[in-house]
């Protein structure tokens, strides 16, 4: 982990995250090779969201100890589309990098969708929008303790549709919850394609900071840019609950999958996958 | 001197309002329903107090959030909405992932069956104990008196797992003085006369009792057992209180034939091989407009003291046969 106090960036620091964000996004593309039933096109889009908080030096976190009052929160509530997080834990030591072999497999702990078995997991995130209102409540609950803990959020875009994160923006913004961050994953695309032309929620950071939020927008693919950005929201304490909306693409990497509306069902074939491997060592 | 009977959550809420100076680890939440007591909670501990508003769902998630920080909350909303609006969150959030960690959230529903009488069906609740039975890991109360609600207080801490208790929003006479019964039993046996025997919860179990009482006076014995856990009750015991009567009659203030009290029954019988004969009162499915008194309401549908009397004469001379 790199320093989590200073919030600078070396040139070498800058290059590990860039290489990082690559291996995570190549040991993605295997374990949907081993495991087509897993969603590949939505796990691509927050491989830098990822790779940023754990690699960045913004969460706390130890592995040893997944539970550690310590730590700092973090809900994946875009559960299906957190495949990319299998590799991470494992590099990291949640659990041995050889049950990545295992994926979707019986017996296996790492599923299609993430459960709170795996270690790192926080809460159940196959069932979409639940993530921000729990966070919102372990958020309010660590302000209660006076915890210096932080709660990140990350969800899709489309899962915004869901309601209940609507009354949680809500909530967090008239509790003055400014340890709560939430990351939003917003590659565009729901299930049966472009959110605009399902229930368009444009103008994302102007809704969100006439809900009471700090809001910032970064390019998602940009991996140094988005550690900056958790860096500074992490510091920010005015009061007020904090998004970043990081712009990106689902499928992100895959030209068969980048703007396919129906990228979220889509699985690749093996050949398709190794061949992508190659180009991309 | 006789106890004087208070509603089921002014007693519940009390006990919550004591221990929350005595343990800082308490959390009261409420999606903005009150009472007096709940007015006394969050002016003496505003830390441990919040009122999400008109939002259901996002009150089970808070509160589960809380929960998973270590606190042990205290849920509190109108019967129907803190179980239907957000069902799905107390699935998740509650039920699935008590599973894996502690989840102590105890959902106070105020409102069983009809006791919002004038309120309509929106405001009345006949589907929750059987949504609710549905769930995994979620500990089910019903209890008939404030006594009983009171003291199920001390569960609430001592399991910590999810819970709902099922409160009637009226105030219903002491059945419990002196003394508790039995919370491990999880049911109460009030009467055991006569080859039947009446197995009822909450409003019902009064229901019971005075159908029991006009049955005697024209010499039919029967029994009344009172089951307020309605997730936990003591089955062998149960099976011992049960097994010499020659038909139960299942008494509940939700709807008939939909998984309820009735089809739990109807489980535990088959289960236990047991050859007793049954009989099923509940509400008639459907929702209604008509307005009354509460006996009008359950006359109505078939589960009054008239009506109950009318179906038990009846299901006693076919057992007599």
């Amino acid at each position: 982990m790199m320093n989590t106090e200073d919030g600078l960036m070396t040139s070498s620091d800058s290059s590990t995250l860039q290489k990082k964000a690559k291996w995570v996004w190549r040991e993605t593309l295997k374990v949907h090779r081993r495991a087509p039933e897993t969603r590949l096109a939505s796990s691509l889009s927050p491989v830098e969201i990822f790779v940023a908080l754990y690699y960045g030096g913004v969460l706390r976190y130890d592995p040893q100890n997944p539970q550690s009052q310590a730590r700092d929160r973090c809900i994946i509530s875009k559960g299906h589309g957190s495949i990319c997080m299998y590799p991470i834990l494992a590099d990291l030591g949640f659990f041995p990098v050889a049950e990545l072999e295992k994926v979707c497999e019986a017996g296996s702990f790492l599923g299609g969708i993430p459960d709170p078995i795996i270690p790192g997991y926080e809460t159940v995130n196959g069932s979409l929008g639940h993530g921000m209102g729990v966070g919102a409540g372990m958020a309010l609950g660590l302000k209660g303790k006076k915890s210096d803990c932080n709660v990140f959020v990350v969800t899709g875009d489309g899962e915004l549709h869901e309601g209940a994160n609507w009354e949680a923006f809500m909530f967090a913004s008239h509790h003055r919850l400014d340890n709560l961050h939430l990351i939003i994953d917003d590659n565009q695309i729901s299930m049966l394609g472009s959110t605009d032309n399902i229930v368009s929620h444009d103008s994302l950071s102007d809704r969100l900071q006439s809900f009471g939020w700090d809001c910032a927008e970064v390019d998602g693919h940009d991996v140094v840019a988005v550690r900056e950005a958790l860096m500074r929201m992490k510091i920010q304490s005015m009061g007020k609950p904090k998004a970043l909306i990081a712009r990106t693409k689902k499928g992100h990497g895959v030209p068969s999958l980048e703007g396919a509306e129906l990228s979220h069902v889509m699985s690749l074939k093996p050949e398709l996958i190794d061949s992508l491997l190659e180009a991309n060592p | 001197m006789s106890v004087r009977p208070i509603a089921m959550r002014d007693a519940f809420l009390d006990r919550i309002c004591r221990a929350m100076a005595e343990d800082d680890q308490i959390f009261f939440t409420t999606a903005d329903f009150g009472s007096p007591v709940v007015d006394r909670i969050r002016e003496q501990f505003p830390k441990r107090y919040v009122n999400v508003g008109i939002a259901e769902q996002n009150l089970i998630n808070v509160s589960a959030g809380l929960a998973i920080e270590g606190y042990k909350v205290f849920a509190y909303a109108i019967a129907p909405f803190i179980t239907m609006r957000c069902y799905e969150q107390i699935r998740v959030n509650l039920a699935l992932l008590s599973e894996v960690r502690p989840i102590n959230v105890n959902l106070i529903g105020v409102g069983a069956g009809y006791s919002y009488v004038v309120s309509g069906p929106t405001h009345q609740c006949y589907e929750d104990l059987a949504i609710m039975r549905a769930l995994p890991n979620v500990t089910i109360y019903s209890p008939s008196d404030h006594i009983v609600a009171s003291a199920l207080f001390d569960r609430c801490l001592e399991n910590t797992g999810p819970k709902y208790l099922r409160f009637d929003a009226q105030v219903l006479p002491v059945l419990y003085e002196p003394g508790l019964p039995d919370l491990d039993r999880g049911f109460n046996v009030h009467r055991s006369d006569g080859n039947i025997c009446f197995v009822a919860t909450g409003y019902m179990v009064h229901t019971a009792l005075k159908v029991a009482d006009q049955l005697a006076s024209a010499g039919v014995s029967i029994g009344v057992v009172d089951l307020f856990d309605i997730s936990g009750y003591a089955a062998d015991q149960l099976q011992a209180v049960l097994k010499p009567y020659d038909g139960i009659v299942t008494m509940e203030e939700g709807f008939h034939g939909c998984g309820g009290v009735d089809a739990m029954m109807f489980e535990f019988i088959a289960r236990r091989g047991l050859s007793t004969r049954m009989l099923n009162i509940g509400v008639e499915r459907g929702y209604r407009f008509e307005l009354g008194t509460r006996t009008d309401l359950h006359e109505q549908v078939g589960i009054g003291v008239q009506a109950v009397t009318k179906s038990v004469t009846e299901f006693v001379q076919t057992i007599s046969v």
